[in-house]
């Protein structure tokens, strides 16, 4: 069975905001983490989520379906999620499963902390 | 370069496991006996386009003792993929196979009313997704009954190869919504994985037991996407029936004015 590679940080950067630092892969076997991770970035009561993707190594289809149900767990917590640090590869992506039209995504940090304020 | 010092040769790029980008369906090739329907010219649609509940459905079978690597069945099963539909659910994969951007044209016959034979018509097709050794996904048109994606994959658990199909889908509009919690097209569409399931298992020998999982992701269903019924691929194949005679006609009339 394929092994959980991915690695997540999660950063407090203002009361409303978290950052998700993600190193590795996003595949089927990540979905643990990922929610784990998105429960700490949430427990002190921040309402924004920025999902950091500079260090991804790998995503599969399986990996963007987990965004999905991340991004709906987060709508319906009327929460707020953005994203940022694709490479060119995986914004290809993000537009090709159409993703973009729900998560916005931005170069870098700074823009995507500029975004939210 | 010099003979007496050769550079490594590179290794050849692997090439994608994506689709390369795709914001229009577009068939090339036509496999034969194939309708193309209601896929040419169509937009990708994600589970976040649909308009009914998201629902995550996964169905899998212990291919206990095929000694096989996940891999390998997963070759088996790309390479007999239409013959594990069942036989009112037809897949016409091109010539380039399960690969990823390449159309797969689908016919299949839905019943009108649950427990009913299925005779109604509906003609539609997935986008490859992604593709590799142990993964396929597909990704449906618009109007296709639903809007999201399946994915079939193979993996070792406890020493024991399985197969999955999972899917992460809406119901494209109100109808098919309608059609999915009252009619019982959703057990119709499981019947269906079950069935591909079961008839992967047989093909390696195995009495396999399919288990499955349902999870409600989404229990809302999205408004904004219920004009998505314009381009409802079981009415518009009706339509196409219901309309054959009068195309029948023209055609010879068409060929005499020329």
């Amino acid at each position: 069975m394929t092994a959980e590679k991915i690695h997540l940080l999660v950063r407090k950067v203002s009361p409303q905001t978290s950052v998700i630092d993600i190193q590795g892969e996003i595949n089927a076997f990540a979905e643990n983490a990922l929610m784990d991770a998105y429960t700490q970035a949430t427990s002190n009561g921040a309402r924004q989520i920025v999902l950091n993707f500079s260090d991804l190594d790998y995503m599969n289809s399986s990996g963007i379906g987990l965004l999905v149900t991340l991004l709906i767990r987060v709508n319906r917590q009327k929460q707020r999620l953005i994203a940022y640090g694709l490479s060119e590869h995986y914004q290809q992506i993000f537009e090709l499963t159409r993703l973009n039209e729900a998560i916005v995504t931005y170069p870098g940090e700074a823009e995507a902390l500029a975004a939210l304020n | 370069m010099n003979a007496s010092n050769p550079e490594p040769e590179q290794p050849e790029p692997k090439p994608s496991a994506w689709s390369p980008p795709v914001s229009r369906m577009k068939v090339t090739d036509v496999p034969a006996g194939a309708m193309n329907l209601n896929v040419d010219g169509m937009q990708p649609v994600s589970p976040l386009q649909g308009f009914g509940q998201m629902w995550q459905k996964t169905f899998k079978v212990r291919l206990t003792g095929v000694n096989l690597t996940a891999a390998e069945v997963m070759d088996v099963w790309k390479a007999n993929f239409p013959k594990f539909q069942p036989p009112e659910n037809r897949f016409y994969p091109t010539m380039s196979g399960l690969t990823p951007g390449q159309v797969v044209l689908i016919d299949a016959k839905v019943p009108a009313l649950p427990g009913t034979p299925s005779i109604l018509p509906v003609s539609t097709g997935v986008l490859v997704l992604y593709a590799d050794d142990t993964t396929v996904t597909v990704m449906t048109p618009e109007g296709h009954p639903e809007s999201g994606w399946n994915t079939f994959s193979t993996f070792e658990e406890d020493g024991c190869v399985v197969a999955q199909c999972q899917s992460l889908c809406r119901p494209n509009d109100p109808l098919y919504e309608f059609f999915n919690r009252y009619m019982g097209a959703s057990g119709q569409q499981d019947k269906i994985w079950i069935h591909v399931l079961n008839s992967l298992a047989e093909h390696f020998g195995v009495q396999g037991q399919v288990t499955t999982s349902k999870v409600l992701v989404d229990p809302k269903v999205q408004w904004s996407q219920a004009k998505n019924i314009w381009q409802n691929a079981a009415i518009r194949t009706v339509v196409y029936f219901v309309t054959a005679p009068v195309r029948w006609f023209r055609k010879p009339a068409v060929k005499e004015n020329r």
